[in-house]
């Protein structure tokens, strides 16, 4: 074999584990449960195969999943907009900062080494009743008993946004970091007010990294089931309870099949659109 | 706004992001029994009940054994794609990236899903096998863009050095390019091994019945009530993925002042 030849070999002998890893252990088994959402669950024994159509159809058209997948990406949409409202200044702070930015930088990477579990189940220890808030507040004597403040819809919330923040916060410190300062000051040494300089000068320059924060919290919050279990009470299921009540306590594979195929169809639409004016790029910056 | 506004709101988002964890390590060293406020007095008793608890110890067992095989096969398949990517000319390698990220881009229920039922239809069950499976593909993605910022900054022309001057591509390999890719080496294994310590979406499908690993085993304790020992646990784990990085960066960092760096 002559070198020319062996030099061009070599790349794909060097690729092809992670490929098929990646082939074996995802492309192939999501082309597996495409097929296996319209197979049928049998009360006893294997699922039956075929082609039928009932999972895709209860699950489309079933009040009780549609009302879910909604509150799903309604629960999402504002952890996102807490993310950003939270974020942006703090990001803008680290980037702006003379100081000690190395340190900054440094805390706000400390929560990604943070178990997520730790990290959702310490607002117990904050919000229980006989947490933290209600110890201070019964010791103050602003109550006398407990106030139950946990397991609803806004504890889910919250332990969202404090899982996210750190993915919001380090995009927007990419982006902005990136921002030539000196253009700010150009907009103010031509009249412009600091406040309109950063409005019309630097805002605009970070969008994309907005974007790709905003992106990342939007889908990763609208695929838990984990802080829905911890944080929320009975009523507060989030799509992905769903499938996880399908797989794993109905054992109703076939419309787990569906349900998850459901998820990943409505956040890959967001994916598409968003790569489709923005790039994915932004996103690779952020994690690497 | 004044920048002593932007200033003090970002120490209210700190405090907001640190503050919950703060008091999971406090409480874990509360010597009260119900492991609540008001704190009483400083203990290891919590601890001390970890150590005896045998469900405890054995997730500890079986996430120790996980994450270190999950970052030896993940570290080996991703390190090198990662020269693949770096160091050759390929066609289509946008298409390549992305197939190699997309563990990552597909939400983790819907991987943990398409894994459990595809294996499962192989007659690979809920087992330790699938676990590892699991972890392996949810970790690669990670992998790759880790060591691959790592490695655009190491230069190719050492080993060229190495190879006008007849060494064989195998073994400037192993003497010349390994040891300047130990570090990105380094970083993919401990990202891959810290992610595997801390998962629980996937896990939660993917563990046999009996099976736990430290999260999942914290979970089902959860479930019953908030208890110290919880607390306790959770302090272990904290300075188990975040002490371990920070360990890892002090040692390279000291290995490269030795060698003068």
């Amino acid at each position: 074999m002559s070198v020319e030849a062996r030099e061009k070999r070599q790349p794909w002998i060097l690729l092809s584990p992670a490929l098929g890893a990646v082939t074996l252990l995802l492309l192939v088994p999501l082309l597996f449960i495409v097929v296996y959402s319209f197979w049928l669950r049998s009360a006893v024994g294997p699922d039956t195969a075929g082609f039928h159509l009932d999972n895709w159809q209860r699950a489309l058209t079933d009040p009780f999943f549609r009302y879910i997948l909604l509150n799903t990406l309604k629960i999402a949409a504002i952890t996102t907009v807490i993310c950003a409202l939270l974020g942006y200044p703090a990001a803008y702070f680290i980037a702006r900062s003379s100081g000690n930015k190395l340190i900054l930088l440094l805390l706000l990477m400390l929560p990604f080494w943070i178990s997520y579990i730790i990290r959702t189940m310490s607002w117990i220890n904050i919000l229980g009743s006989s947490g933290a808030l209600n110890t201070l507040l019964m010791t103050v004597g602003i109550t006398s008993s407990p106030i139950q403040m946990l397991y609803n819809e806004a504890t889910v919330i919250l332990g969202l946004a404090h899982f996210l923040l750190p993915f919001m916060v380090l995009n927007i410190y990419v982006s902005l970091d990136g921002i030539d300062t000196s253009l700010e000051d150009a907009a103010t040494s031509l009249g412009a007010t600091r406040w309109q300089a950063f409005l019309q000068v630097t805002l605009p320059l970070s969008l994309p990294g907005l974007a790709a924060g905003g992106l990342l919290c939007f889908v990763l919050g609208a695929g838990t089931y984990i802080t829905p279990l911890i944080l929320g009470g009975p009523r507060d299921a989030m799509f992905a309870n769903l499938v996880f009540e399908a797989i794993i306590t109905q054992l109703n594979w076939p419309m787990g099949s569906a349900l998850s195929l459901l998820l990943l169809i409505v956040l890959g639409v967001l994916v598409a659109i968003y790569n489709r004016y923005l790039g994915m790029s932004q996103i690779t910056k952020g994690l690497g | 706004m004044g920048w002593g506004a932007i200033r003090a709101y970002t120490i209210c988002v700190y405090l907001f992001m640190f503050l919950p964890v703060v008091v999971v390590v406090l409480l874990s060293f509360n010597q009260n029994q119900f492991g609540s406020f008001p704190m009483t007095g400083v203990s290891l008793r919590w601890f001390e009940a970890l150590w005896n608890n045998d469900a405890v110890m054995r997730a500890f067992r079986t996430s120790l054994v996980l994450g270190l095989l999950t970052a030896l096969i993940s570290t080996t398949l991703g390190v090198l794609a990662s020269l693949a990517l770096v160091r050759y000319a390929i066609p289509g390698k946008n298409l390549i990236t992305t197939i190699l990220i997309a563990p990552i881009l597909v939400p983790e229920v819907v991987l943990a899903v398409a894994l459990l039922l595809f294996l499962n239809w192989l007659g690979i069950g809920k087992s330790f096998a699938l676990l590892l499976a699991g972890h392996v593909i949810f970790t690669l993605p990670f992998v790759i863009l880790v060591v691959q910022a790592r490695l655009v900054s190491i230069r190719r022309d050492v080993e060229e050095a190495a190879l006008s001057l007849g060494a064989s591509p195998i073994q400037t390999f192993f003497s010349v390019t390994l040891p300047l890719l130990m570090p990105a080496v380094a970083a993919g294994a401990l990202f891959a091994f810290t992610i595997s310590f801390d998962d629980i979406t996937g896990t939660l499908f993917w563990k046999p019945g009996g099976v736990e690993t430290v999260p999942t085993q914290i979970f089902s304790m959860l479930r019953n009530s908030i208890s110290p020992e919880i607390n306790a646990l959770g302090t272990v784990m904290i300075v188990i993925t975040v002490g371990l990085p920070l360990l890892g960066a002090a040692i390279a960092r000291s290995i490269a002042i030795k060698r003068g760096m």
